[in-house]
C-alpha cells in the first residue's frame, strides 16, 4: 500500500497522534492520584465520611482513566523502536537509561499498588490502603519526573559527547537535570494539578446545579477552588520563568511562539497575526509595542530573538507554536479569572448561592486538557526540525520501514483510540452521573464502614432538607 | 575497561532475560484467561475469571515495558533493528493490548451492556498472544541486517514457522491461565479449567517438540549448538528436564492440583526459554549482531545497572506482597465496582 506520503511524515503524525491522546490521561491521573490520597488522608486522620465516599467515587474514575493511560502509553515506549529506530540507536545511550529508570522506579510502583488501591478496600487495613494510594500518587509524579527529564534533554541536550555518530553520556547529573528541566517539570505537574482541580470543581458544580449530593459537592468545590486559587497564579509565574529559559536556550522556538521575524530591541508583543514563511513577515498583525521585551526579558528594551537569526531549514513550523501558545495562555488567564471570581464569592460567603460561577465552573472541565495539549504542541513543534536539538534531526531519526506499514498502523491506531476514547468518555460520564454512592451488595463491605445508599447522600440542598 | 565491557552485556542479557521471563509467566496466565474467557459458562463465571486477575494484570504487563526499555537501555542497536523488522506483529500486539487493557475497567462500568467488552477482552488477549509468538518466531528465524540497520522486507516475519510459534504460545498461555483458574476458583469453573489445562499441556508439548525439531533444520548455528561439539553433554539435560517437567505437570492436571500444574507450566516455560537462549547465544539480533556489538557504552550500562540492583528487588518485594494480599480463592462479589 502506498499512501503517497513518506514514512517520515507518517511516523511524525503517528507519534503526534498517540502522544496527544496519551497526555490527556497523565495530565488527569497525576492530579487525581494526589487528590484521592488527600481525601483518604482526611478520612484516615479525621474520620470524615464524606471524604471516604469521595475517595471511592474518584477511585472508579481514576481506574478508567488510568487504564486508558496505561494502554495508550505502552505503544509509546515501543514507538521509539518501531518508528524512530535511527534516533534510538543514535541516542539510546542517554534516552534508554532515563526511560529505564522510569519503568523501574515509577511504572512498577503505580501498577502494583494500583491493585491494592482498587481491590484492596476489603482486604487490607485502611492505613495500608492509604499507603497504597500514596504510592500510586508518588509513582505518577516520579514517572513525570523521568519523562520530563528525557524530553528536556531532547529539547536542550547537555552532559554528553558524540563519539562516531553515537551520543554518549559523560555526566549523568547534567543529563538528568539539564537546564530546561526544572521549569518544564514544575510547569507540567502544576498543569496536571490544575487540570484535575478544574474537573473536580466542575463535577462539584454539576451536582450543586442538579441539587444532588450537597455534602460532597461542597467538599469538592471548596477543595478544588482552594487549589486553583493557589495554583493558577503560580502557574502564570512558572510559565513566565519557563519563557525566560526558552529565550535563553531555545531562541528559535521562542521566536516562532511569538512570531518575531527580526531580532528587535525593544520588541513588541504580537497579540494576533498570521505568520507567513514565504514573505518572512506577519499578515494581519496586531501588536503592542515594547511589551514583548518586557515579558520575555523583564526589561522594556531587552533584545528579543527573531526567526531571521536562524537559517530557514533550522526554523520550526510557525502556526502551531504561535497559536498553541496563545490558546494555552488564554485558558490560563480564564482559570485565574474563574479562581478570582470564586475566591471573591467565597470570601463574601456567597459561594454556594451563585449560579453564574457554578455554571462557568461546570463548563470549564475540558479546558485544562485543551491547555495541556496546546502547551505540548507548542513545545514539541517548537523543537523542530530536531528530535534532539543540535544532535539528530527529525528526518534523520526515522526507521528504515516501508511507508505502507507506518500508514496502516496509523489508521489502526486512529480507529482503536477513537473507539476506546469515545467509550471511556461515555463511561466516565456515566460514573459521574451515578455519583458518589457507595453501592454495597450484600456481604461485600465488611471491614469498611458500609454506607448504604441512604437518603443522606442523595439529599438535595433544597431549603427543607438543608442542614440534614 | 575491557573486562567490564565483556561482562556488562552478559549481565544485561541476563536481566532482560529475567524481565521477559517474568513477563511471559505473569502476563502469560492473565492473557491465558483472556484466551479462555468466552468459555466461561455464565456471566458470574466470567466475573470470577476477571476478578482472578484484575488486581495483577497491570503490574504483570509492566514487565513488557521493562523488557522493551531494558533492550533500549543496554542494547540500543538491537532495539533499533529488531523492532523495525517485526513492525507489524509488534503494532498488532500493542493494539490488541489496548483493547484488552481497557476491557478490564470498561466491562464492569458498562454493565449490563458489556458483551462487546467480553469479546474485546477475549479477542484482544488472543491476538496479543498470537502476535507475541509471531515476534518470537520472527526473531528466531533471523533478521536481515545491512550496515547496522534492518534491511529486510515488511513481511519477512510472516512464515509458517512464526505462525506456528504464535499458535504454540497460545497453547502455553492457556496452560498457565487454566492452571491459575484451578487455584483461584472452585466448583464447575475449576473442574473445567482442569480439563482445559490437560488439553493445553498436550498442545504445548506438541508445539515445543515441533519447534525444537524445526529450528536446527532452519539454522546451522542452532544445529551446531545442539548436536556437535563437546559442550553438548551440558545441554542435553534441558530436553530431559523438559520431559520430566511435562510428566509432573500432567500428573498435577490429572489430580486437579492447580499449584502443581501452574508451577509445572512455569518450569516448562523457563526450560523453553533456556533452550532458546542456548540456541541463539551469543547473538542478540540473530544471526548477525552479538550481545557485545549491540551493547550500549559501559557508562550507560553501569548507570542503569545501579538502578536495576537497587529497585528490582524492591519491585519483586512489593509484587510478592500484592500477590500475597490477594491470595486464596476469588470470593463472591470481589471487586470494587
Amino acid at each position: 500500500m502506498d499512501f503517497g506520503l513518506d514514512a517520515l511524515l507518517l511516523a511524525r503524525i503517528q507519534f503526534a497522534f498517540t502522544v496527544t491522546f496519551h497526555i490527556i490521561f497523565p495530565a488527569f491521573t497525576i492530579g487525581l492520584a494526589s487528590y484521592i490520597a488527600t481525601l483518604e488522608a482526611i478520612w484516615y486522620f479525621r474520620g470524615d465520611d464524606r471524604c471516604h465516599r469521595l475517595a471511592r467515587f474518584w477511585t472508579k474514575i481514576f481506574a478508567v482513566s488510568f487504564a486508558m493511560g496505561v494502554v495508550s502509553g505502552l505503544p509509546m515506549s515501543y514507538q521509539f523502536g518501531t518508528n524512530w529506530s535511527r534516533f534510538s540507536v543514535a541516542t539510546g545511550n542517554v534516552i534508554g537509561p532515563l526511560l529505564g529508570y522510569e519503568v523501574m522506579t515509577a511504572f512498577f510502583l503505580e501498577a502494583t499498588f494500583l491493585g491494592i488501591m482498587l481491590f484492596g478496600w476489603n482486604r487490607v487495613p485502611k492505613g495500608l490502603h492509604f499507603f497504597a494510594s500514596c504510592m500510586v500518587a508518588f509513582g505518577t509524579l516520579l514517572s513525570a519526573f523521568w519523562i520530563l527529564s528525557a524530553n528536556s534533554w531532547m529539547q536542550y541536550p547537555t552532559g554528553h559527547e558524540v563519539r562516531d555518530g553515537i551520543v554518549v553520556p559523560v555526566d549523568w547529573l547534567a543529563v538528568i537535570f539539564n537546564p530546561t528541566f526544572p521549569h518544564r517539570f514544575a510547569h507540567m505537574v502544576t498543569a496536571a494539578y490544575i487540570t484535575t482541580a478544574i474537573v473536580v470543581l466542575s463535577v462539584g458544580a454539576r451536582y450543586w446545579l442538579q441539587n444532588r449530593y450537597a455534602d460532597e459537592s461542597r467538599v469538592m468545590v471548596r477543595m478544588a477552588l482552594a487549589m486553583i486559587l493557589v495554583l493558577a497564579p503560580l502557574q502564570a509565574f512558572i510559565g513566565d520563568q519557563h519563557g525566560l529559559k526558552t529565550a535563553q536556550y531555545q531562541p528559535a522556538k521562542l521566536a516562532a511562539m511569538e512570531a518575531h521575524w527580526d531580532g528587535a530591541k525593544p520588541a513588541s508583543l504580537v497579540l494576533f497575526a498570521l505568520p507567513n514563511a514565504r514573505t518572512e513577515s506577519n499578515d494581519y498583525e496586531i501588536a503592542v509595542p515594547k511589551l514583548g521585551s518586557l515579558i520575555i526579558t523583564h526589561d522594556w528594551n531587552g533584545l528579543f530573538p527573531g526567526l531571521k537569526d536562524f537559517k530557514p531549514e533550522d526554523r520550526p513550523p510557525l502556526y502551531m507554536p504561535f497559536f498553541g501558545f496563545r490558546l494555552m495562555v488564554a485558558i490560563g488567564l480564564w482559570f485565574i479569572a474563574l479562581a478570582a471570581f470564586g475566591g471573591f464569592l467565597w470570601w463574601r460567603g456567597r459561594l454556594f448561592q451563585n449560579r453564574t460561577f457554578m455554571r462557568a465552573a461546570k463548563f470549564s472541565w475540558p479546558l485544562g486538557f485543551v491547555a495541556v495539549i496546546a502547551g505540548w504542541i507548542t513545545t514539541e513543534v517548537g523543537r523542530q526540525p530536531w528530535i534532539a536539538t543540535g544532535l539528530v534531526r527529525t528526518s534523520e531519526g526515522v526507521s528504515p520501514v516501508a511507508s505502507g506499514a507506518v500508514g496502516t498502523s496509523l489508521i489502526l491506531f486512529f480507529f482503536v483510540y477513537l473507539i476506546v476514547f469515545s467509550a471511556g468518555i461515555v463511561y466516565i460520564n456515566r460514573l459521574i452521573h451515578k455519583g458518589p454512592v457507595l453501592q454495597a451488595p450484600e456481604g461485600l463491605e465488611e471491614g469498611t464502614p458500609a454506607r448504604p445508599i441512604s437518603a443522606a447522600t442523595e439529599t438535595g440542598r433544597g431549603p427543607a432538607l438543608e442542614g440534614k | 575497561m575491557g573486562e567490564i565491557a565483556y561482562w556488562l552485556p552478559l549481565v544485561w542479557a541476563a536481566l532482560i532475560g529475567i524481565a521477559i521471563v517474568m513477563y511471559v509467566l505473569l502476563d502469560g496466565f492473565d492473557l491465558g484467561i483472556g484466551l479462555l474467557f468466552l468459555s466461561g459458562a455464565s456471566e458470574e463465571e466470567r466475573d470470577h475469571m476477571m476478578n482472578a486477575i484484575a488486581p495483577y494484570w497491570d503490574g504483570n504487563e509492566t514487565w513488557l515495558v521493562l523488557g522493551g526499555a531494558g533492550l533500549l537501555v543496554a542494547f540500543p542497536l538491537a532495539y533499533g533493528t529488531i523492532l523495525p523488522a517485526l513492525y507489524i506483529p509488534i503494532v498488532v500486539m500493542l493494539l490488541a493490548l489496548v483493547f484488552r487493557g481497557v476491557a478490564f475497567e470498561f466491562r464492569f462500568v458498562s454493565k449490563p451492556h458489556h458483551h462487546w467488552w467480553d469479546r474485546a477482552f477475549a479477542l484482544g488477549s488472543t491476538v496479543a498472544t498470537f502476535a507475541q509468538g509471531v515476534v518470537l518466531g520472527g526473531f528466531m528465524q533471523g533478521i536481515t541486517i545491512q550496515n547496522r540497520e534492518f534491511a529486510g522486507g515488511t513481511f519477512d516475519w510472516l512464515t509458517p514457522f512464526s505462525l506456528l510459534c504464535g499458535a504454540g504460545l497460545m497453547a502455553g498461555y492457556i496452560l498457565l491461565g487454566s492452571a491459575w483458574l484451578m487455584m483461584k476458583t472452585d466448583a464447575d469453573l475449576a473442574r473445567r479449567s482442569q480439563r482445559h489445562a490437560e488439553w493445553a499441556l498436550y498442545a504445548t508439548l506438541f508445539f515445543v517438540a515441533t519447534v525444537s525439531l524445526w529450528t536446527p533444520l532452519m539454522s546451522d548455528h542452532i544445529a551446531e549448538r545442539w548436536f556437535r561439539g563437546e559442550h553438548i553433554v551440558w545441554l542435553w539435560p534441558v530436553p530431559f528436564l523438559t520431559a520430566v517437567t511435562a510428566l509432573i505437570t500432567y500428573h498435577g492436571a490429572r489430580k486437579g492440583s492447580g499449584l502443581q500444574t501452574f508451577l509445572g507450566g512455569m518450569v516448562l516455560f523457563l526450560l523453553c526459554f533456556l533452550g532458546l537462549g542456548i540456541s541463539v547465544f551469543p547473538y542478540l539480533v540473530f544471526p548477525s549482531i552479538t550481545l557485545w556489538q549491540a551493547a550500549a557504552v559501559p557508562e550507560s550500562q553501569i548507570f542503569s545497572l545501579i538502578g536495576a540492583l537497587l529497585f528490582l528487588p524492591l519491585v519483586l518485594g512489593y509484587t510478592a506482597f500484592v500477590y500475597w494480599t490477594f491470595r486464596g480463592k476469588v470470593t463472591e462479589g470481589e471487586g470494587y465496582h
